[in-house]
């Protein structure tokens, strides 16, 4: 069994409106010292998958279903107590904002004290020392001094720096990194993407990278899952996913994938459409109302729900076109457009 | 920091002198626009029977004839060196502060005001203790659950407690508790803390717990919506991701963060009550700064509503200076400049 | 006599009365229960304390608790002028005679106190003796002497150091010209006012007759006080006590309270019983509080008097065993209309009997506040416990009270106005009571086509420069004026020389007088005022309020009443009729 482990991983919340499924069938595996990326659009359930991981809908009003194994412990089923014991500890998370992420009113040098005693059972003095030497391994300058800083004295990148020396305070061996650099400039992202990069290589955490920016985690990743309206459609290696993508939505993210040439807000194959109601998700495969090849399909599009299905060696994709069909449509139609621009 | 609190300190006592001067205008400004001579003020200083050459007198003693000014100048000077009444046999010194003399009590107005302080603060921090810890408990607890029997049943309440004058809930209770089951005390009962603490509590338990209701209600809604913001912050995810027990996320970290309204609108509460909580001081009989203003105003007995007045605003003063600078204490971001 | 005034209490009762109302019988039932005739023993019937003692007892011992909803004006003898304040200074001072101590008429009845006996007049009663009684002291142990009594009025003169005082004393001895009172002119000879020619006489020179003086020598003011003690405004924080009390401590208020003065000799006092072991006294206490105190027997005495707030009223007269433990005295105060003979046509005789026909005493009542907190329908001026009252009704205005419309249409024909008439009503405008009657004529008068303007105006200029201002109410054609006036002693001359003798009306205003012009009835006053024999004086007064009522120059309304509850735990309750409320000289604790 694989360090991490997800099988048929459901989150559902009971609305006034509905069911609605946030998450609905997710199953990957992750081993340490790996990295994996989990890439979608908002909505598409992987901020809520990485939520379910820690056990911070435990309690809640979601429903959880399947199994989550995190090194040989089944999480679904357990106690909120003992997961709680667990995050911070053997899993952390680092969040995509953090100055709101961050508590206004408390020091930084305090809020990684605060997380590091409560699973190390030593005095204060020590866990200041040790919060300094997490803030300076993270790159923060001086950070003797800027141990008592508030997270508002601290510059958008030193803030995050702070919030992963936090998250890697009780050296976890599962990390989660939520949109770690969306709120960062573009030259403090790779900054941080280089830091995460580092850390994960001496920590020897599995890393798992959410984000709705493919070229986030093109050079961190080493397996990468792209979700659309709460389920898997594609799970490959990085190589597979950036090479030989099959799914049409997958093209559309690697289409819309920001470049340091070129304006962030300029698409070149834009995605039409937006996502789908986790409510009335649409009939058939979820994507078909915004895919270019639908007709191509034959019909089954809008009435059949697509399976993930291998193509070869370990590369999974949900799609009701045939594979040499989609295959031609990337060599002939999205590659080259791509390449054009 | 040490700049800013001399300037607002120099700026309190500019605010002092123009609420004194306001309720200076407002007692012997307005009524002589309105037409009352001096003799109609010195009027209600002497007799039903008194002749209008005594009132004449009178207001000749009283200095009404002085212009506004020199008047105005005559009470200054009082607060700041003193000033010398005559009791009949002999003069007497009112030495500084000196609010003036009521003409129809017979006494200096600053021994009165003291002699009185220490009921009023008795009353407002007894009271102030239990409304923050009854209304921010029930407001967390409503927050925390939302929608339940317990947060609708405590909202309601709190519904009526902001919604129900003192008068009514202060008779209501005295009739019940000291009147009909005869376990507290009746109004009108008031121990000095050094005399007997223990008395000095259980006199004004009612008059604290009735006040208290007043203020608790607020604090619980206004707790509950700060509560209900927060726990919906980025930082309680975060807390909790860190593993933080759950008590500690909601008071470590959600509390602290609605803490900052709540803690103005305490400033400015208690400076209000420490000026005198005139309802419930009348209600219950109390000699506090309150009933003494109530007693003042019904008199109108201006030395005394004068001297009580600026009392009051004293402590208002003082309360918003308090609370800015400990705005600055509780929320980090806020600079004092 | 100065009522005390209540603040805010009309709101606050009557939000209360709505509360008490919403919160059920449970908590006001309370004194029902313990109020049951069984309990305490004997609580007495409705009304038992105005003609008898209810709960009579000898035992001394404890302490009566008071509370007052305002405070004294001044607790000096010689600076007080509430009623109340005269009942209750009685327990720490001893003036030259006094009101006897007992229910009913007798209260009425002189007294001698410190004096041997009542005092002994000169022919034309200008000149009036009393003798004092020896072994009188002073708390200290000092001797009270004649000089300290004439020191007690000399200083009380001075009216910028006791200003709330009356000035009886001032305007009615024979003082030295430009005398300004003990404290300004301290080496006057004022022998001229007040003799002193031994230790144990006193001698009062009056610039004219007075038959009655003494109900002036039962003024506080007559009090001795000690002059090498008197610290003039200050006194009043310790009064030097000769009454069988004296004071402990005093906090000006806040309260005080009053234990035994070892120094008083029953002996020379047998007015006294002086049950008690002393007084707890709180003033500016909440007067709703009050009232729900008494009533639980929380407390003994409302000390003013003046009867209880709406709220309780409520509480008090639906309840039959409640109401039993009451008592409803009439007081000494009248609310009246004036008819103003200047104003036409109101100086026809026929046009004011018009008005006095058809005015609907029963709803002036319900304006007053009722039949128990508002008065009982006054038919003349002198109210029942004044001694000269008699029970007369010169205009009857039907004989359910409500108006006679016919008689009044024949005056109004007889007055040249068949249809009516237009005219003015004033009254005070911070006076809801008064704005009430004032409705209430207004409707009423209406009905024989006499059509009234209501005129409200502030109450301290009222009398000054308004209604009590001829000239102004002339011109202003102010025909009715609301009036009230009570008596500083249960006297004629009291009650009635201010409010009927023309020559008190000044062209400058301030005049309580705003109506009544008859030389007779000044020639009346004067008779009286030299007839020392009180009986016959008493027929002068009666005459006098007949012959006011055949003038028709005022519409009486109510006599005032006051419903005042009796203590449970008090014994020797009654109502004293010089004051109209309980007897505080009397009172002891079971």
């Amino acid at each position: 069994m694989s360090f991490l482990e997800l099988k048929d991983l459901q989150v559902h919340f009971p609305t006034d409106d509905g069911l609605v499924k946030s998450v609905d069938g997710l199953s990957f595996a992750l081993e340490r010292g790996k990295t994996l990326g989990i890439v979608g659009e908002s909505g598409s359930g992987k901020s809520v998958t990485s939520l379910g991981i820690l056990g911070l809908h435990k309690g809640g009003r979601a429903k959880l279903g399947g199994e989550i194994w995190l090194d040989g412990e089944e999480l679904v089923g357990a106690s909120a107590e003992h997961v709680r014991t667990l995050r911070g500890k053997k899993m952390a998370m680092i969040f995509q904002d953090p100055l709101s992420a961050m508590h206004p009113f408390y020091t930084v040098g305090s809020q990684i004290i605060e997380a590091y005693r409560i699973h190390n059972d030593v005095s204060k003095k020590v866990a200041r020392k040790h919060a300094i030497d997490m803030l300076g391994r993270v790159g923060i300058p001086q950070p003797d001094r800027r141990v008592d800083s508030y997270p508002h004295e601290f510059s958008g990148g030193m803030r995050q720096r702070a919030m992963i020396a936090m998250a890697l305070s009780c050296d976890p061996e599962l990390l989660i990194a939520d949109e770690p650099t969306t709120a960062l400039d573009v030259t403090v992202q790779a900054q941080i993407l280089d830091l995460m990069r580092d850390l994960q290589r001496d920590f020897n955490a599995a890393l798992i990278i959410i984000t709705h920016d493919l070229g986030v985690v093109a050079e961190l990743a080493d397996d990468i899952l792209v979700m659309y309206g709460g389920k898997c459609i594609e799970y490959g290696t990085a190589e597979d996913i950036f090479e030989r993508p099959e799914h049409p939505y997958t093209w559309g993210l690697l289409g819309s994938m920001p470049r340091l040439d070129r304006d962030r807000t300029e698409r070149l194959l834009p995605i039409k459409g937006s996502p789908p109601s986790l409510i009335n998700v649409p009939a058939g495969c979820a994507f078909h109302p915004r895919c270019t090849f639908e007709d191509r399909t034959g019909g089954k599009a809008s009435t059949e729900v697509p399976q993930l299905v291998e193509t070869e060696g370990g590369h999974l994709v949900r799609c009701h076109l045939p594979r040499d069909t989609r295959r031609s449509i990337w060599e002939t139609e999205i590659k080259p457009s791509l390449e054009a621009s | 920091m040490v700049t800013y609190i001399i300037r607002r300190l120099i700026w309190s006592v500019v605010m002092l002198s123009i609420v004194s001067i306001i309720t200076f205008a407002i007692f012997f400004l307005v009524p002589r626009l309105a037409g009352a001579t001096s003799e109609d003020m010195a009027a209600r200083y002497v007799g039903r029977t008194a002749s209008a050459e005594q009132v004449k007198v009178a207001a000749e003693k009283l200095g009404f004839n002085d212009p506004l000014i020199v008047q105005y100048g005559r009470f200054a000077k009082g607060i700041v060196a003193g000033a010398d009444y005559d009791y009949g046999p002999g003069v007497e010194r009112c030495p500084a502060p000196c609010f003036g003399y009521s003409f129809l009590t017979r006494l200096p107005v600053w021994p009165d005001l003291l002699d009185r302080l220490p009921v009023t603060i008795s009353l407002a921090l007894g009271a102030a203790v239990i409304w923050v810890i009854a209304g921010v408990a029930t407001g967390v607890l409503s927050a925390l659950k939302r929608g339940s029997f317990f947060d609708r049943a405590a909202m309601s309440i709190a519904l009526a407690g902001v919604s129900m004058p003192i008068f009514f809930t202060g008779m209501v209770s005295l009739v019940l508790f000291s009147y009909g089951l005869k376990i507290t005390v009746a109004g009108g009962t008031y121990t000095p803390f050094l005399t007997n603490p223990a008395t000095w509590a259980y006199d004004l338990l009612l008059p604290w717990i009735t006040l208290a209701f007043l203020y608790a209600a607020g604090y619980a809604r206004l707790t509950r919506a700060g509560m209900l913001e927060t726990m919906n912050e980025d930082y309680i995810r975060t807390a909790r991701a860190k593993g933080l027990r759950e008590r500690t996320v909601v008071v470590k970290h959600g509390l602290r963060g609605a803490l900052t309204p709540i803690l103005t609108i305490f400033g400015l509460d208690l400076g209000l009550l420490l000026g005198g909580a005139v309802l419930t001081e009348s209600t219950y009989s109390l000699p506090g700064i309150g009933k003494y203003a109530i007693d003042a105003i019904g008199r109108q007995d201006l030395p005394q509503v004068m001297g009580v007045t600026l009392v009051a605003a004293f402590f208002v003063v003082v309360a918003n200076l308090v609370v800015d600078l400990l705005y600055a204490v509780v929320d980090p971001r806020v600079r004092l400049v | 006599m100065q009522k005390t005034t209540r603040l805010g209490a009309a709101a606050l009762s009557a939000v209360l009365a709505l509360g008490l109302a919403a919160c059920g019988g449970g908590s006001t039932t309370t004194p029902t229960s313990s109020g049951a005739p069984a309990a305490g023993g004997a609580t007495g019937e409705f009304n038992g304390a105005l003609t008898a003692v209810v709960n009579p007892s000898d035992k001394k011992g404890g302490i009566l608790k008071l509370a007052n909803a305002g405070d004294w004006d001044s607790l000096d003898p010689g600076d007080t002028y509430y009623g109340y304040s005269w009942n209750f200074i009685r327990l720490y001072g001893r003036s030259l005679v006094m009101f006897k101590s007992a229910p009913g008429k007798t209260g009425n009845e002189l007294t001698p106190d410190l004096a041997e006996g009542l005092g002994t007049p000169s022919d034309d009663a200008k000149t009036w003796t009393y003798k004092l009684k020896a072994g009188v002291k002073f708390e200290d142990g000092t001797p009270v002497t004649s000089k300290d009594v004439k020191y007690g009025v000399e200083r009380s003169f001075d009216k910028e150091v006791f200003p709330d005082g009356y000035t009886y004393f001032n305007d009615f001895l024979n003082w030295p010209k430009d005398y300004k009172g003990a404290y300004k002119s301290p080496d006057a000879n004022t022998d001229s006012a007040i003799e002193t020619p031994d230790d144990q006489t006193i001698v009062f020179h009056l610039k004219q007759p007075l038959s009655n003086f003494d109900y002036f020598a039962q003024l506080p003011a007559t009090i001795p006080v000690p002059k090498a003690k008197d610290t003039g405004a200050k006194y009043k924080e310790h009064v030097i006590a000769t009454g069988p009390y004296k004071f402990d401590k005093n906090e000006i208020g806040k309260g005080f309270t009053l234990v035994r003065n070892d120094q008083w000799d029953p002996a020379t006092d047998p007015n006294r019983k002086a049950l008690p072991d002393g007084y707890d006294v709180a003033t500016n206490v909440n007067a709703d509080d009050i009232d729900n105190r008494v009533l639980a027997g929380d407390l003994d005495v409302d000390v003013t008097g003046t009867g209880v707030q709406p709220a309780a009223l409520g509480r008090i007269l639906p309840d039959p065993a409640v109401k039993a433990g009451t008592d409803n005295p009439t007081g000494t105060r009248l609310w009246y209309t004036s008819i103003n003979g200047n104003v036409p046509p109101l100086d026809n005789l026929e046009c004011r009997k018009a008005v006095e026909y058809a005015a609907d005493k029963t709803a002036l009542q319900t304006a007053w506040g009722g039949e128990f907190a508002g008065g009982q329908i006054a038919t003349s001026l002198l109210p029942p416990s004044i001694p000269g009252h008699e029970d007369f009704n010169t205009w009857v205005p039907g004989a359910d009270n409500k108006g006679d419309v016919t008689k009044a249409k024949e005056a109004l024909t007889a007055c040249g106005q068949p249809n009516g008439f237009e005219t003015n009503i004033s009254y005070r405008a911070e006076r809801p009571k008064e704005k009430a009657a004032a409705e209430a004529l207004q409707q009423s008068l209406g009905r024989v086509g006499i059509k009234l303007t209501l005129k409200p105006f502030p109450q301290t200029d009222y009398f000054a420069l308004y209604a009590g201002k001829p000239g102004y109410a002339k011109d202003n054609k102010l025909g009715l004026a609301m009036n009230g006036w009570q008596s500083d002693w249960p006297d004629g001359f009291g009650f009635l020389q201010q409010i009927v003798d023309s020559r008190v009306i000044r062209e400058t205003g301030g005049s309580s007088n705003v109506s009544v012009r008859d030389p007779e009835v000044d020639k009346l006053i004067d008779q009286a005022m030299e007839q020392t024999d009180p009986n016959s004086r008493n027929g002068i007064w009666t005459q006098i309020d007949k012959k006011v009522m055949d003038d028709a120059y005022i519409l009486p309304n109510v006599w005032a009443k006051a419903l005042l509850v009796r203590s449970k735990n008090a014994t020797n309750v009654f109502v004293n009729d010089a004051y109209g409320m309980y007897d505080y000289l009397g009172m002891g604790v079971k």
